[in-house]
């Protein structure tokens, strides 16, 4: 252990993940008539771990460090062989994550203020949701991983089926069952694993891994490490989500109200990209190598795929949510190309997504909560009544594009270029055929900007009030964050390098 | 007097009140009846510590037994009355609610 | 390279897209709540802007003509910037620094797009007075100008991709300018314009992408003058021929020229980006936007194989003579200019594709190309800005149909106008006939050469399409300015413009006068040596032989150029007597167009000898066929966007029934093997338990009997228990 992690105690991670369930049980302590006061403590259950995240990024966490950093670790259930540590910390990879989670759950707590049957309970459930997504970001032991990842479910399937929309009962049980699925599939795995090497620490399966070291049988002319991978790979590909598990992604959207939907976009499916990166190719490196053009085909179907749904379309929402599915195909084929843009441009494009993507559907949100429809066909000229909300729309919809200029363009510039240099020149048909999906993104987000914001104004929309300074407090960090992004990349590249390096590192053993 | 008189004065009395508990209709001749097993248990305590050494003992129990039987009687004279109150009979056959 | 720029100098090259931005910082948030709602403030910034252009383009004048003038702020200690890591320690190749690359090429471009910018700025102070959105326009439009400044700058392509998409959303927002507009009639036309306008150029754009991956692939670098080193050891290692990849990617990088410069097929847009206002068209057309595609062509010309030239000579010279004949049915004032921009378009790409094999005079069509680019900006500004000047005039009436005689209502706007129509029609003396001429030179030298068919093609379009060119710019000025009045409400309100909006009309229009060459100044009137080529390309006109500036270091002749050059090596004499000839002949076709044109203008439409109608007639099909342009615009709709629509909607179905009804489906599979399993439960398993607690239930009802409730029989039953105890007792 002490080899592989720089061992300096550090508590600030545990501090990060756990004061919103601090503020969770301070919640429930109020009475629930005290709304204002509940929202108080809500806000400032988020605000600390942005305040604590936002001191890590620029302070503790060193650049151009080998390894993980602000560990800590403690052993958690001992049970003769059986042990489980609780052990945290964080590379370069999962910062800019964590930063991103405290960030999209403090924005959660304003952009709350519309949901409907709002309640004490929501909040609740809110902080531990915010509590789980951060620990399975830090988590360096397997096990601890999983809990963490099972934390975070049960909460996400309560803020969608209690306060969600009309069909929400459907879309939870999907979304819970999808994930469950996956889940299952990730325990069989670990569980396997364990059985195999008898150790849940992250660090030292990879190290396993990259030595080639599992001994475990083969199965219906499979290898051990073939199956571990695919059943990890199916756990995670479910959250990304990637083609064909998608299908949870645009019902859960849909029907979730918008800050969960901010949330879901925003970190949820990064969890399946993180999980990729950190929990399956680099443990069983060898069977990732083996699948990685299929791999690079489900991303590239994902991204064409997704952005033809998307553009076929009539619900303002589910377009966005399918264009998730088409954006996230580009973090697999980055992955896939086992090449270091490609890696850089995924790790980005992953972060790029979680903020321009919550900034779509807080957008969606606040047409939503004026007109309580959101048909696409049925706006027009919205533009007009609202001049200020049509910029931030414009600004959100075309960082999502991938103009230049913002965040999207430099990670799938970097992933595309990176793709094509892929030492498996498959790879270049795969770069052609997912340019098409870059037009489609066009088509899809002009056409609907166009049937929303311009044209002749429909008279119902006519007295709508513009964007209120709430939905502005909302919605401002997140496309600051798209334009400083796209401007300067090295404030997340620089930190993310030598975790890529690593990464590449423990991939390509011969390199 | 031997002891086999005072003993065969206390079973009649015990005999006597058993029947009059199992055969009376009226829950209030059953309460007698528990006066007089009280009393016939009290009988045998008296002739007991006469044959015995004469000491204290049976008395100080005879004194327990009759304190002890006025305050049953006393519960007993509530409870009658309330199972009055509750079923409108005090006959022993009619309240069967125990069988519940 | 001997004398690098000053710090000054680099500071300044800076500031030069600096201030539009701060400009667009300034007035997207302040901008209304300043005085006149702050035009004065990115117009007075434009003005430092073309000082400062104008000033470094007089420093590279001055280095010009004896030293090639090239500067890379990368090997000069200018300004550089780590983009994608600065803290980390990365090999070239992974991490892209951006710098600012200035030679002859970029310094006129800069100073074309911050003079005409400018103007642009100046005349839509007039223009667009009383605009709901004025505040907008502004900032917006000065973004559009950063955008543009800062692809001229760029030296490497992944930056200039950018500025290059940049453009593409600016100018989608200024061709959207109405589409906000409630008292715009054409308020749904403009919503969808914009669209179509982002969405066509970005078709080419992902091809531009797709070809710089290619690039970057075999390369590791964006940077342009290591890419042309590069390409230049990449042929040489390949015997002097281009290798096939570099043909495929140099095919994709013109496909983003494709889609910037409106050639065909991928015109489409540009007639319709027409409903913006008129400010805007005219820096589309003229400075930005489109010349980007031009201006790409010219920065990553080594790259691009003799094949990929003659596809853009192909495909130049069809845009050219196809637009060209649109617009000639074209009514609407501005739409002629649109289809004369896109022509003029197809000329520069034309041009730029035959000098791959113009044999007398090395790489001419090179530079003919890039300086029709900057020639055409003055003047096709002009005739926009005129345009925009008339329509005021007319209180926004735009049918040429509706003008006429307009002559002595607006005497500076027609002088103006006119000029510029010579110039365009590339009439001696003016500048449009210093570029022209040597593009049908250069054609001409392909042709001499015997280069294959491109090159008789290319000549045959481009002289027909610069006949056309000139009948129906005069054919605008005839119907427009001269004449009887056919609409007499219109004409008597007509009005000359605003003076900022007629000083930018003069101004433009001494620069298409003028801006060829200065030959007012040096008295060579007809002489070949403009102050363009003394930047980029030094010809000696006597021996033939040339000298290039653009890439310092690059022997085009070892590479997609090496067909002229073997032609040279082989023949010197017969190849500079080719020289010469071109020249002469291509002299003569070009007054010979030109005179062609004006008399059938003057046929038609001034002296009315010719019934247009009667014409029209007569061609029947053929004509409805232009004056629809050639369908394109419906069969781009039938097949690509159809075809869109119709995967998409395919394809949401398959999601919708197929994926998810696999999903729903395992789901009712496992719903209805949860009912088996509930029915096996309810009956099998839990049958057994309840015939467990049956039988005890079935005792315990038999035992229940003696349970009376009844106290009297209890203690009975107590006592005959304890008789029965007592007799065991007793007889055991």
């Amino acid at each position: 252990m002490d080899s592989l992690l720089k061992l300096s105690e550090s508590t600030i991670l545990t501090w990060i993940t756990f004061i919103p369930l601090i503020g969770m049980a301070a919640i429930l302590c109020v009475p629930r008539q005290n709304m204002s006061l509940i929202k108080g403590i809500a806000g400032l259950a988020t605000f600390i771990p942005l305040v604590l995240a936002t001191m890590v990024y620029f302070g503790d966490f060193q650049t151009g460090a080998n390894g993980y950093q602000l560990v800590q670790s403690l052993p958690w259930i001992t049970a003769g062989e059986f042990q489980v540590n609780y052990t945290v910390g964080i590379d370069g990879l999962s910062l800019p994550l964590v930063w991103l989670t405290t960030l999209l759950m403090f924005i959660a707590v304003p952009a709350s203020e519309t949901v409907p049957r709002l309640s004490k309970a929501y909040y609740a459930l809110l902080l531990m949701l915010g509590c789980g997504i951060t620990g399975v970001f830090i988590s360096l032991d397997y096990f601890l991983f999983y809990v963490f990842w099972e934390v975070m479910l049960l909460p996400m399937y309560f803020l969608i089926g209690i306060w969600g929309g009309p069909k929400r009962e459907y879309a939870a049980i999907k979304f819970f069952l999808y994930t469950l699925a996956g889940s299952v599939l990730m325990l069989i795995a670990l569980v396997a694993m364990y059985l195999d090497q008898g150790t849940f620490s992250i660090p030292e399966m990879m190290a396993i891994g990259k030595a080639g070291a599992w001994t475990g049988p083969e199965l219906l002319g499979m290898s051990f490490t073939t199956w571990a991978f695919w059943f990890l790979f199916i756990a995670f590909a479910i959250k990304i989500p990637c083609f064909p598990f998608h299908t949870w992604l645009p019902d859960a959207h849909v029907q979730a109200p918008t800050p969960i939907s901010v949330i879901l976009a925003g970190i949820l499916l990064k969890l399946g990209g993180y999980g990729l990166i950190r929990g399956c190719f680099p443990i069983v490196p060898d069977a990732f190598r083996e699948n990685a053009y299929v791999l690079g085909v489900l991303g590239v179907i994902s991204i064409v795929y997704g952005a033809y749904v998307a553009l076929g379309q009539t619900d303002f929402k589910r377009m966005v949510a399918y264009s998730s599915v088409s954006h996230m195909g580009f973090v697999l084929l980055g992955m896939a190309a086992l090449t270091e843009w490609g890696m850089n441009g995924a790790a980005l494009q992953m972060f790029n997504h979680g903020t321009s993507s919550a900034a779509c559907f807080l957008i969606v949100g606040v047409i939503y909560d004026r007109a309580h429809h959101r048909d696409l066909n049925a706006f027009g000229g919205v533009a007009q009544p609202m001049p200020r909300y049509w910029a931030l729309a414009t600004f959100g919809f075309f960082a999502s594009l991938g103009l230049p200029g913002m965040a999207g363009v430099v990670s799938e510039a970097m992933t595309l270029v990176g793709a094509f240099q892929s030492a498996d020149t498959r790879f270049q048909l795969l770069v052609l055929i997912s340019c098409l999906g870059v037009v489609l993104t066009a088509a899809y987000i002009l056409w609907a900007l166009q049937r929303v914001f311009l044209g002749p104004l429909n008279e119902k929309y006519k007295d709508y009030p513009d964007i209120n300074g709430r939905e502005v407090f909302s919605l401002a960090p997140l496309l600051f964050l798209c334009l400083v992004l796209g401007i300067f990349p090295f404030y997340l590249l620089d930190w993310m390098d030598t975790s890529v390096i690593e990464l590449m590192s423990l991939l390509n053993p011969g390199s | 007097m031997a002891l086999g008189a005072y003993i065969g004065v206390s079973a009649a009395l015990f005999a006597l009140g058993l029947i009059c508990i199992i055969s009376r209709r009226n829950i209030l001749y059953v309460l007698f009846g528990v006066e007089m097993i009280l009393n016939a248990a009290s009988i045998n305590f008296a002739a007991f510590n006469r044959f015995n050494g004469g000491g204290l003992e049976g008395r100080v129990f005879v004194v327990f037994i009759i304190i002890l039987a006025a305050a049953e009687s006393a519960i007993a004279l509530a409870i009658v009355l309330n199972v009055y109150h509750l079923m409108k009979t005090v006959k022993p056959s009619e309240a069967d609610f125990l069988r519940e | 390279m001997d004398h690098p720029l000053t710090s000054l100098d680099w500071n300044l090259l800076l500031a030069v897209p600096a201030i539009p931005l701060a400009a667009f910082v300034v007035q997207i948030f302040f901008g209304r709540h300043l005085p006149r709602k702050g035009d004065w403030l990115p117009t007075a910034g434009m003005f430092v802007v073309m000082c400062i252009t104008v000033r470094m383009l007089f420093v590279a004048l001055g280095a010009a003509g004896h030293e090639p003038f090239f500067h890379e702020s990368v090997h000069e200690g200018g300004p550089v910037f780590g983009w994608f890591y600065q803290a980390a320690e990365k090999a070239d190749g992974l991490n892209l620094v951006a710098g600012v690359l200035y030679d002859g090429l970029g310094a006129a471009m800069l100073a074309v797009v911050g003079v005409v910018s400018f103007f642009v700025h100046l005349f839509s102070m007039g223009y667009m007075k009383g605009d709901r959105r004025y505040h907008i326009f502004f900032a917006n439009i000065s973004l559009f100008t950063f955008a543009m400044l800062g692809l001229v700058l760029s030296d490497n392509l992944l930056f200039l991709f950018i500025f290059w998409e940049l453009m593409g959303l600016m100018s989608y927002l200024l061709i959207g300018h109405f589409s906000h507009d409630p008292d715009s009639p054409r308020i749904k036309q403009a919503a969808a314009a914009c669209k179509k306008a982002f969405l066509t150029t970005r078709v080419g754009d992902t091809c531009l992408l797709f070809g710089m991956a290619m690039f970057y692939y075999h390369f590791q670098t964006f940077q342009f003058s290591e890419m042309w080193r590069l390409a230049a050891e990449e042929v040489a290692r390949n015997g002097g021929e281009y290798p096939t990849w570099m043909t495929v990617a140099g095919l994709f990088v013109f496909g983003g020229t494709v889609g910037k410069s409106a050639q065909f097929p991928l015109h489409i847009w540009l007639p319709d980006a027409m409903e913006g206002p008129t400010p805007v068209s005219a820096m589309i057309h003229a400075a930005t936007m489109v010349a980007a595609g031009v201006f790409l062509l010219g920065r990553t010309f080594p790259l691009l194989s003799p094949e990929v030239l003659q596809v853009v000579t192909v495909v130049g010279s069809v845009t050219a003579l196809f637009a060209a004949t649109i617009g000639c049915t074209i009514n609407d004032i501005k739409g002629v200019l649109a289809y004369s921009t896109i022509s003029q378009l197809g000329f520069m790409v034309a041009a730029i594709g035959t000098a791959g094999g113009a044999v007398g005079t090395v790489g001419i069509g090179l530079v003919a190309g890039l300086f029709h680019m900057v020639t055409h900006a003055f003047f096709k500004a002009c005739l926009f800005l005129s345009a925009g000047s008339v329509i005021h005039g007319c209180h926004h009436e735009q049918d040429m149909r509706k003008m006429g005689g307009l002559r002595k209502k607006m005497p500076l706007t027609f002088t103006a106008m006119l000029i510029c129509t010579l110039a365009i029609a590339g009439t001696p003396l003016f500048s449009g006939f210093y570029s022209k001429d040597k593009i049908i030179a250069s054609a001409w030298e392909v042709v001499l050469g015997h280069g294959g068919w491109t090159g008789p093609f290319a000549l045959v379009c481009l002289a027909l399409a610069a006949m056309l060119t000139t009948f129906y710019m005069f054919r605008l000025i005839f119907m427009t300015f001269f004449g009887e009045p056919r609409d007499q409400h219109i004409h008597d309100h007509a009005h000359e413009s605003p003076a900022p909006m007629v000083i930018s009309l003069l101004a433009l229009a001494s620069l298409g006068l003028f801006g060829g060459k200065m030959w007012a100044m040096d008295g060579d009137v007809l002489g070949k040596h403009t102050w363009f080529e003394s930047l980029t390309w030094h010809v000696d006109h006597e021996t033939g032989e040339t000298e290039q500036f653009l890439y310092p270091g690059i022997d085009l002749t070892q590479m997609n150029i090496a067909s002229a050059a073997e032609a040279r090596a082989h023949d010197p004499e017969h190849t500079a007597h080719i020289g010469h000839d071109a020249h002469t002949r291509a002299l003569i076709v070009s007054l010979g167009v030109l005179l062609l044109g004006v008399i059938g203008a003057v046929l038609f439409y001034l002296l009315r000898k010719i019934d247009p109608a009667r014409v029209t007639a007569r061609l029947g099909r053929v004509y409805t066929t232009i004056a629809n342009k050639y369908y394109i615009d419906e069969i781009v709709d039938g097949s690509v966007i159809r075809g869109t629509m119709v995967l998409s909607r395919t394809q949401t179905w398959i999601d919708e029934n197929i994926v998810d009804g696999l999903v729903l489906l395992m789901g009712r599979i496992h719903k209805a093997f949860g009912f088996v399993c509930a029915w096996i439960d309810k009956n099998i398993v839990d049958g057994l338990v309840n015939l467990v607690a049956g039988v005890t239930q079935v005792c315990g009802s038999v035992v229940r009997m003696l349970q009376t409730g009844r106290i009297q029989q209890y203690v009975s039953f107590a006592v005959a228990g304890g008789i029965l105890l007592a007799a065991l007792h007793i007889l055991s």
